[in-house]
């Protein structure tokens, strides 16, 4: 196997991988808040909220990316800030590599618990609250038991989405070997040189088996969990 | 106790009501889109009225002057609904049990073994709601309401979505609720079988107002309600002691109007019993009738005619504090020269009254009254 990829491969995959997985990790819990919000909360300025959530989806990756360097730069209002209270830079490092997988995966995995929550019948919910239960209660016992399929899939196309994120990484951390490669990175670079077709070949090799893996993790998962709360894939008994 | 007071308004329609329920089932009753359940749903705080007063004995759950809203989970209102609404992704016993987590008093086992038991849902305990039958549903939904320690519990058309059976099924386990826990119920109906089973009090709704409220044997007696209530299903309720069974099939009870014949009625002999006798089922009589096939002839009081507008008037006749409603056409009212004061007989067939307007009164009282 090792031979197969030489090290600074390697390196890309496993960078890509911690990128990607942490990305999901981290995007979860307001990715979380904000289904929640949006499905179930009525409140000022929630269209705008809604358009902000999705912009990743729809600007250029590359203006993303620049948004971010503005903002996150060590110059930028929020970078600057960031690097002199709490030492972390986010530019042209790994870290900032996850920030901007992880704003690119947003979208994505907002829509897939949002989607979840609305197919909840808030009956439920009132019938918890009667029980005794108050909202953050009713959330954590009800609600999150009976959306983990789409939590699931959202968080999986997150990882999926991070995996393959390129424009904005590429213009918000660059493209260092070691440091800030990710695996679409090195395909991209691979393919600038003569002679690295078979290189970038073996990558996409890669890309394409971590991405079905993911899905078919996934989808065992939902059955899986489908299976324990009692509900048929998708459809709510009555 | 309950008191509430409530205005609320919706696009064409506007809720104003007072209602007080003490101990026992308070009934609500009316047609669709009177505001029963939107009444309800302010009890339990899913809806906030516009304005009015809610309180629980000490507690008040919602004061619009003064700015007082509880949310639902402080309220300590058990809400038992239509539709069961258990928890799909939990057991029965972990639906059972959810409430309890936010309940102030811990109740041990036992409490939780004697409503599993009264429910008849021992069985039932590991299963998923997904497989269980629509009675079975609801039962659980009960004893999930009960065991989260309520101190008042709100039920809306617990058994509109059964069929029949089920209903009967279900209508023993609520008597037995009833009857085995001190905790009021609020009970929105639009079926009049059920409030006269259940029903300790009842308050007559109609287009979001309070037409009628009072104890349900005054009220069910009472021919002014008779138009809400329906006239087919118009009836009064009466209580009788089961005195003993005779050789032939039927048992005998003991009214204050005298004995009164039903097809046997199981129950031990010395227990009360609820009946309902529907208006259209009693004739009148100013001579005791002879010859005739009717076993049930008692000697009571006309108490009071209405005659409405259609060809039929409603005749309340009484003896001690027993009240029966008579369905009579105009004519005959006129024929027989009924007023109220009259000494008249009321005949009844044994065979008219229905088993399911029969019921066992509390299990308490029966041992009380040997």
């Amino acid at each position: 196997m090792s031979d197969w990829l030489s090290p600074a491969e390697w390196q890309a995959v496993a960078l890509s991988l911690r990128v990607a997985f942490w990305a999901a990790l981290l995007g979860l819990p307001p990715a979380l808040l904000v289904a929640h919000a949006l499905a179930r909360w009525q409140f000022p300025g929630k269209a705008v909220l809604n358009g902000l959530v999705h912009l990743p989806l729809i600007l250029p990756p590359v203006v993303t990316g620049y948004l971010l360097l503005i903002g996150f730069g060590r110059r930028g209002p929020i970078g600057a800030v960031l690097e002199e209270w709490f030492g972390i830079v986010l530019a042209f490092r790994w870290t900032g590599a996850v920030l901007a997988a992880a704003i690119m995966a947003f979208p994505l995995t907002v829509r897939a618990i949002r989607l979840a929550i609305e197919a909840v019948d808030p009956k439920l919910e009132q019938a918890a609250a009667t029980l005794g239960a108050n909202r953050a209660r009713v959330f954590a016992t009800i609600t999150v038991p009976l959306i983990l399929p789409g939590i699931l899939a959202g968080v999986i196309l997150g990882f999926a989405k991070a995996m393959g994120e390129f424009g904005a990484t590429i213009t918000f951390v660059s493209n260092i070997p070691g440091q800030t490669q990710t695996l679409p990175s090195a395909i991209y670079a691979f393919l600038q040189i003569p002679g690295g077709e078979a290189r970038a070949l073996r990558l996409v090799g890669v890309a394409v088996a971590v991405s079905m893996a993911a899905l078919l993790v996934s989808e065992w998962l939902a059955r899986r969990v489908a299976r324990r709360i009692g509900q048929d894939h998708g459809g709510r008994d009555a | 106790m309950l008191e509430l007071q409530v205005q609320h308004q919706f696009a064409g329609f506007a809720l104003d009501a007072s209602v007080i329920a003490a101990e026992g089932v308070t009934a609500l009753f009316g047609r669709s889109g009177s505001g029963k359940t939107t009444l309800v749903n302010a009890v339990a705080g899913l809806l906030r009225p516009q304005r009015g007063r809610i309180a629980l004995g000490e507690t008040v759950l919602f004061d619009s002057n003064r700015g007082i809203n509880l949310p639902p989970h402080k309220r300590r209102i058990g809400y038992v609904f239509q539709d069961a609404r258990l928890f799909p992704h939990m057991t029965v016993q972990q639906n059972l049990t959810y409430g309890q987590r936010f309940a102030p008093r811990a109740h041990g086992g036992a409490q939780q073994a004697r409503i599993v038991d009264l429910l008849g849902i021992g069985d039932l305990l590991q299963r998923l709601p997904g497989g269980l039958s629509g009675g079975e549903k609801q039962r659980v939904a009960l004893g999930r309401a009960i065991l989260s320690d309520p101190r008042l519990l709100l039920m809306d058309e617990p058994l509109a979505a059964l069929d029949d059976p089920r209903k009967a099924e279900i209508l023993t386990y609520l008597e037995r609720l009833r009857d085995e826990t001190r905790v009021p119920i609020l009970y929105v109906s639009h079926s009049v079988a059920e409030i006269a089973r259940l029903a300790t009090t009842v308050v007559l709704m109609n287009r979001g107002q309070v037409v009628m409220a009072g104890p349900a044997e005054q009220i069910l007696s009472d021919p002014a309600a008779a138009p809400s209530l329906g006239l087919r299903e118009a009836g009064a309720i009466i209580s009788a002691r089961l005195d003993g069974q005779d050789a032939d099939g039927l048992s005998r009870l003991h009214t204050p109007a005298g004995p009164l014949w039903l097809p046997q009625v199981s129950a031990e002999p010395g227990a009360m019993l609820r009946l309902r006798i529907l208006a259209q089922d009693v004739m009148l009589a100013t001579q005791a009738p002879v010859g005739i096939s009717a076993l049930n002839v008692l000697p009571m009081t006309v108490a009071e005619v209405r005659t409405g507008d259609g060809p039929g008037a409603l005749v309340q006749v009484q003896s001690g504090d027993m009240r029966l409603l008579a369905r009579v056409t105009n004519r005959s009212a006129k024929a027989l020269g009924l007023v109220p004061g009259q000494a008249v007989f009321a005949v009844l067939k044994a065979v008219s009254v229905a088993r399911g307007d029969i019921t066992g009164a509390s299990a308490g009282a029966a041992e009380t009254d040997p």
